[in-house]
């Protein structure tokens, strides 16, 4: 059980000379409170399975600090940090039964038999993993195989934080809902502090209180689901979480109005730019409403319209710039041409991809 | 279902078929022929029946006594050097670099001697063991030990197996590497979470990974060392007496030495069938541990 604080932590594979630009993780300062379910999502190399490898010590970091509960843990090894680790494919021990799996780090700990029996039926409960404990791990299913990983770690009473690796990546879809809500289950049950690496953004804001987007090996931004989606802090965020992602427009600001293509939208508040800095507008699909062309809405062609079922969105393209946007249940615009209603309290401005926040 | 007739196929297995008979069906049924049947020389035949393989049997013979004493003989063989190459491989594949250029090092140094030819390693040690002028054998002799392969038997059983080692033991070595090299890093970072000593992550991860190479390497090491001819007879011929005479080497004896080609061909066809029945036993054992697997992975 700890607070884990993460101070200016930053690693290069390359050694702590490497080029700034090349760090697969750049600095980041950072606190996450004991108990809290942390999701860390990002595509494909964005940095996230490197942060997780150092905070459980397989990888040793260039620069910065890890701290639990505020002590500094940097130069333990993996064995004395106390976490426990979930890999993205099942990690068992072929020869034993599951039984014996769960009682591994606990007889390398050298505890006394009976505790380990009691720690054991404890977490196999937990788990339901009671029925199998005396078959053999190897025979079965990959998300059991999931759970007895998970459970090597939960066995150890002094277990700091749980670490999951994309755990679900190797697990059929109807069974990942199933082991998914297990996971949710046990940290209200044990208030364990969980972080869970992922790179599918439904996995990481169902399981998460708070999603920690990174990218290029930066966090770009750290909120509950529903900061990410109203308020992203990066252009990034805006486009990489909800489906479809956020418009992203360049624009021109001036005061409280926008212009796209020489198009003027009214906003909600009054921006004041630096200078030169490349500037965007972000507005959701959700919040763009397709209407019949009139004076005063920016046209936009219609490429097609997806049908979600309980939603339509338009694929659009104002100028050279895919949009989507909303279709209104009683819209039945015909042609190609549509115009573009925007809800201004929605539309965000990003200077440099980062977001910039207005003056009343 | 109606079966297009087509027998113009059997003209495409045809030669296939004529090969295996000229190269393997009809020299096997000459030393079947030869099995059955005593000869004076001159091309005479006389028919002896299974007479050659009662005798061959039978321990109170000349024959069925130099069958069974080679045959000890080369098992008793068999196991030192598997008892020897395997665990060594294995120590050998463990201290092996992962990764670097150290890497191409190791596998070039450990495939020299498996590139060696059967005589040449033989060569090798019978001048490398030789008191007079071999390293080996004029330093021990130096150090006050007396070695002499040539006339003392624990010498000579000593200098054989050691050769065998050290031709062989690369063998089992490089399958294990491979073996080691399929564990993803994951399950060692596991281990390492779980707090395992080094002896527990061999035992609960290394050794059960690498079991089915182990499989392969114990087979081929048993049957090349239970067919084992050129080395042991470039080095000892046999000797002292019948000291390191192993079942191919005895079989040539009769066979070329003594000219018994019934008898000969009646120890032929039961090496064979021994080295046929053990490799089957082997395989059984291999596609077993192939079964559990793939049952592991329907079930998943």
């Amino acid at each position: 059980m700890a607070r884990i604080d993460l101070v200016d932590l930053a690693h290069s594979y390359g050694g702590n000379d490497a080029d700034p630009a090349s760090f697969a993780l750049k600095p980041v300062t950072i606190t996450w409170r004991q108990g809290g379910a942390y999701a860390l999502l990002g595509p494909s190399g964005c940095g996230k399975t490197t942060l997780l490898n150092l905070i459980s010590g397989i990888v040793t970091p260039s620069r910065g600090q890890i701290l639990f509960d505020g002590i500094d843990i940097t130069p333990l090894s993996t064995q004395k940090r106390n976490i426990a680790q979930v890999f993205q494919f099942p990690v068992i021990y072929d020869t034993m039964t599951v039984g014996q799996n769960l009682a591994f780090p606990l007889k390398n700990r050298g505890l006394p038999k009976n505790e380990i029996d009691a720690r054991v039926d404890e977490i196999a409960r937990l788990l339901d993993l009671t029925p199998y404990l005396s078959r053999k791990a190897m025979r079965l299913t990959a998300d059991a195989k999931q759970k007895i990983s998970l459970g090597r770690g939960l066995v150890r009473s002094d277990v700091a934080a749980v670490l999951f690796d994309e755990p679900l990546t190797v697990i059929d879809p109807e069974l990942k809902w199933q082991l998914r809500s297990k996971l949710k289950a046990l940290h209200r049950e044990l208030d364990l502090t969980m972080i869970y690496v992922t790179h599918d953004q439904t996995e990481a804001l169902t399981f998460a209180d708070t999603v920690v987007v990174m990218h290029d090996g930066r966090v770009v931004q750290s909120g509950t689901p529903a900061e990410l989606f109203d308020k992203p802090a990066h252009t990034f965020v805006g486009y990489f979480i909800g489906s479809p992602g956020m418009n992203i427009v360049p624009a021109e600001v001036r005061g409280r109005e926008a212009r796209i293509g020489g198009h003027p939208i009214a906003l909600n508040r009054s921006y004041a730019l630096p200078v030169g800095a490349k500037v965007e507008l972000g507005v959701r699909p959700e919040f763009v409403d397709v209407a019949t062309p009139a004076p005063g809405l920016i046209s936009a062609n219609i490429e097609r319209i997806d049908d979600l079922g309980r939603v339509r969105f338009a694929r659009l393209r104002v100028g050279d710039v895919k949009f989507a946007a909303r279709v209104p249940p009683g819209f039945s615009g015909s042609g190609d041409v549509a115009g573009l209603v925007f809800d201004p309290s929605r539309v965000h401005v990003y200077a440099d991809s980062l977001l910039v926040e207005g003056a009343a | 279902m109606d079966k297009t007739v087509n027998q113009k196929a059997w003209f495409l297995v045809l030669p296939v078929f004529l090969v295996v008979a000229f190269s393997a069906i009809l020299p096997l049924m000459t030393v079947v022929n030869y099995s059955m049947q005593d000869t004076f020389g001159n091309n005479q035949f006389f028919w002896n029946g299974v007479g050659w393989f009662k005798e061959l049997l039978d321990p109170s013979t000349d024959l069925g006594s130099r069958f069974f004493a080679s045959l000890w003989r080369n098992l008793l063989f068999s196991a030192i050097i598997l008892a020897i190459e395997v665990p060594l491989g294995i120590v050998v594949a463990l201290s092996m670099p992962r990764e670097g250029w150290r890497v191409a090092a190791c596998l070039v140094i450990l495939a020299l001697p498996l590139l060696i030819p059967w005589n040449v390693v033989g060569t090798i040690w019978q001048i490398f063991g030789r008191p007079d002028i071999g390293l080996l054998g004029y330093v021990l002799n130096n150090m006050g030990i007396d070695y002499n392969y040539v006339s003392n038997d624990f010498d000579a059983w000593a200098t054989v197996i050691v050769m065998d080692v050290w031709h062989w033991t690369s063998l089992v070595a490089l399958l294990c590497y491979a073996g080691l090299k399929s564990i993803p890093d994951a399950y060692y970072q596991a281990a390492q979470i779980d707090g395992a000593s080094r002896w527990a992550v061999f035992t609960a991860i290394q050794l059960p990974k690498m079991n089915r190479v182990l499989l392969i390497a114990v087979l081929l090491r048993f049957m090349d060392s239970f067919m084992i001819y050129t080395e042991p007879f470039v080095v000892t011929g046999g000797g002292p007496g019948n000291s390191t005479t192993f079942v191919s080497i005895e079989l040539v004896k009769i066979a070329l030495g003594q000219f018994d080609l019934g008898k000969a061909a009646a120890l032929s066809l039961v090496y064979n069938l021994i080295i046929i029945i053990v490799c089957w036993i082997f395989y059984t054992v291999m596609t077993n541990v192939g079964t559990e697997r793939r049952e592991e992975k329907g079930v998943a």
